[in-house]
């Protein structure tokens, strides 16, 4: 299991890392800052034919054609709904740029180390292998995600299976 | 402090790679029998620069070969070995062998030592020859000399070529005398010589002007006092007495006067520039400065960028386009009368927008003479090998081209290039039998015409034989038929495997891997045609998108979705009747056009939408052209055509099966691009 840290090099720096806090369903999920672009509303996407359900399509991101996924239908995660509310994460992973539909983006949390626990298995709808740990913060509890590693995962069907 | 030099190393094989090329272009055009001195120059100067670099990044054998060379070249220039056809011989084979080393040290390509060994001994074996030349030429002159010094005056203003001047010096101090000798030396051949009176006479061979001359002697001696004649021969004389011939005497002194006031001209000139500079030493050293810094202006005025920084600025300029565009589309509806400075600010914009999106796009672009220039060595050398006579001309060469396009453009264009010297022009004995110049000529042109670029590769040989291939077509049961149109004809030698051994020696053969020529072309977007007269030679005429960035596409509609199909692949639209449709078991739908049967594609289907229409009767069918297959896509409507910026898909995403690029649309939306071929190709 992923016991440590493995995020942007150093899991030694004592100040802690930020993270960007975001519900999906009734969870509250948490992603490296630095991997986050930007956050948006919600545009209707360019559909992709026979592309899965949770691939919305692509949009247009300052001339760059993004492809927008929807966590919440990939993950089976609280109602994908569409309104002025829906936010967009632009992510920045492995030199690509993607779009990831939340339901709502809460506020930037700081962890240290020590507030980051081992996530135990089937803590939530995503496979362990995907997740940092479990961080709290008072009385929250955040699902660290290893934006990385799932946005690259053969399982989200992002990339060509040839690229690493 | 030790510097990395290696990381310098990718500059020089750049410049001497473009060094290489310039030289080989110098010498190909140079004229062997009066070679224009400025060529030399600039044939000598290319090897030059590149010993320099490479004994700089300490690459002792580019430094040796180039060494060998570059001494011969300079006792050229100077005129002192006169250049023969075998001199351009081996100095373009020295420029394969450099070429060879300095692939070695970038690729770690195999070096071939023989060869660099035996390009040295050759030039070294060159030179030594010369060296006999040489020795017999200062006498010949001093005999040219005093006839020619009628000829006077009028080429002594005339800089940079080899000149011969006569230099009467004043009464002067013979240490003054020695010392003005030793640093006339240094700007070419002298020789000395007394006149009756005591006075010293000097014959100066040089490519320097009298201005320099004028102003080394100023240093020394009073430059009114001198007397400078351009005794340059223009024909050759025989040999007069060694001085002045009185027959000559009643022209001098006029001429004289001329000579004396430019020189006192000059002498002034000079004296001021002189004054900077202590040493005449110093002054040359000045010139040669200035020398490069010319040179270094015309290097100067351009730039090398890395392609990625063109491409980003072609997208953000891109991106500017379209909001410009969804600027425009939001002020179409505010009333001109109250927002009319509004309005006139954003058509301001809106020119300066496309303007600069030209601008920008302009930078990718190369001239054809990037890739032509290297077809006149091939030819000269191929010509050679098979024993042909050939003319080989260029037409164009400034016509721009996209630089991802040039790039790709060479392979094919070899691959006629050479077809046409192997398979298209006659020998010299054939042509002449046919009645035609011994010589053939081949010619590559290149032109712009509406948005695309056309280049034809025509020869004057045999041209193509119709029965020839027609038989071979039957031979390899592709269906022909007598009646067949030429062009038709002459597109079968593109069929895949068309080409065999035989047929190569058999038919005027051009058929080696032209599939692969066709298949690259159309890769590129573009088409080739034929044109070939029995006996005039054939023209091969390949057309090409000035641009791969920017696509003219006409855009359909399928349900909601708006689709772009690239427009070279359409043929025309037409609303079929429902007679015209035919489903074939096993086959899929038909559809009849004319007299043809097409396979139709229905987009809708293919594309998982929701359609307007169902039935083809309704809507609209687009017959399509790949590769002489035809097709038939069934969508909704046609929306329109517009030219459309490329963008790559898997930048981001991945590949998506029948989608070859998007585009983003005037209202900041993304179309997605049909790839028609890969549809096709799923039809089996």
């Amino acid at each position: 299991m992923q016991n440590n840290m493995h995020m942007s090099g150093s899991s030694e720096d004592v100040t802690g890392h930020e993270f960007l806090a975001f519900t999906l369903g009734a969870e509250e999920y948490g992603i490296d800052i630095l991997k986050v672009q930007e956050i948006r509303g919600y545009e209707s996407p360019t559909r992709i034919a026979n592309a899965p359900e949770f691939i919305k399509g692509v949009m247009n991101l300052r001339g760059l054609i993004v492809p927008i996924v929807d966590m919440r239908i990939k993950f089976e995660l609280g109602e994908a709904n569409y309104d002025n509310l829906t936010v967009v994460i632009i992510l920045n992973v492995g030199g690509r740029v993607v779009g990831m539909v939340v339901d709502s983006v809460s506020d930037v949390i700081t962890l240290n180390p020590e507030q980051i626990k081992p996530a135990p298995a089937m803590t939530s709808a995503l496979d362990t292998n995907y997740l940092i740990g479990l961080g709290t913060v008072d009385q929250r509890m955040l699902i660290l995600v290893d934006i990385d590693k799932l946005m690259s995962s053969s399982e989200m069907g992002l990339t060509d299976e040839l690229v690493a | 402090m030790t510097v990395d030099m290696s990381q310098f190393y990718q500059v020089f094989f750049d410049e001497a790679a473009e060094l290489l090329a310039e030289k080989e272009r110098l010498l190909l055009d140079v004229d062997v029998a009066s070679p224009d001195p400025e060529d030399l120059d600039a044939i000598f100067r290319t090897a030059h620069s590149i010993k320099g670099g490479a004994a700089t990044f300490g690459f002792n054998d580019i430094t040796e070969v180039t060494h060998v060379l570059e001494s011969l070249l300079d006792r050229i220039r100077k005129g002192e070995i006169p250049l023969t056809a075998e001199h351009v011989d081996a100095f373009l084979a020295a420029k394969d062998v450099l070429e060879m080393l300095i692939n070695g040290h970038k690729n770690g390509a195999a070096v071939d030592r023989e060869a660099v060994e035996q390009i040295s001994k050759r030039l070294q074996a060159l030179s030594a020859l010369g060296a006999v030349h040489a020795a017999a030429s200062p006498v010949e002159s001093k005999a040219a000399s005093a006839v020619q010094e009628a000829h006077t005056g009028n080429a002594a203003s005339v800089p940079a070529n080899v000149q011969h001047y006569r230099i009467e010096l004043p009464e002067t101090p013979q240490r003054d005398v020695d010392a003005l000798a030793s640093e006339l030396g240094l700007l070419g051949h002298i020789t000395q010589s007394l006149l009756e009176d005591q006075r010293t006479v000097f014959v100066l061979i040089t490519e320097e002007s009298v201005d320099d001359i004028v102003a080394i002697c100023s240093f020394v001696l009073d430059a009114d006092a001198l007397k400078i004649t351009n005794i340059t021969p223009v024909i050759a004389a025989p040999s007069v007495s060694a001085n002045e011939d009185p027959g000559y005497g009643f022209f001098e002194p006029l001429l004289t006067e001329i000579q004396k006031k430019e020189v006192a001209d000059a002498a002034a000139e000079a004296a001021v520039q002189a004054a900077a500079h202590v040493e005449s030493t110093e002054r040359k050293q000045a010139r040669r400065d200035s020398d490069k810094a010319a040179a270094g202006n015309a290097e100067s005025s351009s730039i090398r960028v890395s392609i990625e920084k063109v491409d980003q600025l072609i997208n953000l300029v891109g991106e500017l386009v379209i909001t410009q565009a969804m600027i425009e589309q939001r002020i179409g509806n505010l009333d001109p009368m109250l927002h009319e400075g509004l309005l006139n600010s954003v058509g301001q914009l809106t020119r300066n927008t496309h303007d600069l999106q030209e601008a920008v796009m302009s930078i990718r672009m190369m001239p054809m003479d990037y890739v032509f220039s290297r077809f006149p060595r091939m030819v000269r050398d191929m010509a050679g090998k098979l024993g042909k006579k050939i003319d080989f001309v260029t037409q164009g060469a400034a016509t721009e081209l996209d630089k991802g396009l040039i790039e790709r453009i060479v392979d094919p264009l070899t691959h006629l290039v050479r077809n046409s010297v192997d398979h298209g022009i006659e020998l010299p004995e054939v042509r002449r039998a046919a009645g035609k110049s011994e010589a053939g000529r081949l010619t590559l042109a290149a032109s712009h015409q509406g948005g695309h670029i056309v280049i034809e590769v025509s020869d004057d040989g045999a041209g193509l034989n119709r029965d020839r291939i027609l038989a071979k077509a039957v031979q390899q049961g592709l269906t022909v038929s007598d009646n067949m149109p030429d062009e038709d004809v002459w597109q079968l030698i593109f069929a895949p495997g068309f080409s065999t051994a035989e047929v190569v020696t058999d038919i005027s053969g051009r058929g080696v891997g032209m599939d692969v020529v066709k298949r690259n072309i159309t890769a590129m977007g573009g088409t080739v045609e034929i044109r070939s007269a029995r006996g005039f030679g054939s023209t091969m005429r390949i057309s090409l998108p000035l641009t791969l960035a920017i696509l003219d596409g006409m855009s359909i509609k399928v349900g909601e979705e708006v689709y772009i199909v690239p427009l070279a692949y359409v043929i025309e639209s037409l609303q079929p009747e429902k007679t015209e449709l035919k489903e074939v078991a096993g086959q899929g739908r038909l559809i009849k056009v004319r007299d043809e049967y097409l396979p139709l594609i229905y987009l809708y289907e293919q594309f998982a939408i929701n359609p307007r229409y169902a039935d083809p009767s309704d809507g609209i069918v687009i017959i399509m052209g790949v590769d002489g297959k035809k097709a038939a896509i069934f969508v909704d409507s046609l929306v329109g055509q517009q030219q459309v910026v490329v963008k790559n898909l898997e930048s981001n995403f991945r590949k998506v099966p029948g989608i070859s690029g998007a585009t983003i649309l005037g209202d900041g939306g993304v179309s997605l691009i049909v790839d028609v071929s890969a549809l096709m190709r799923s039809l089996g």
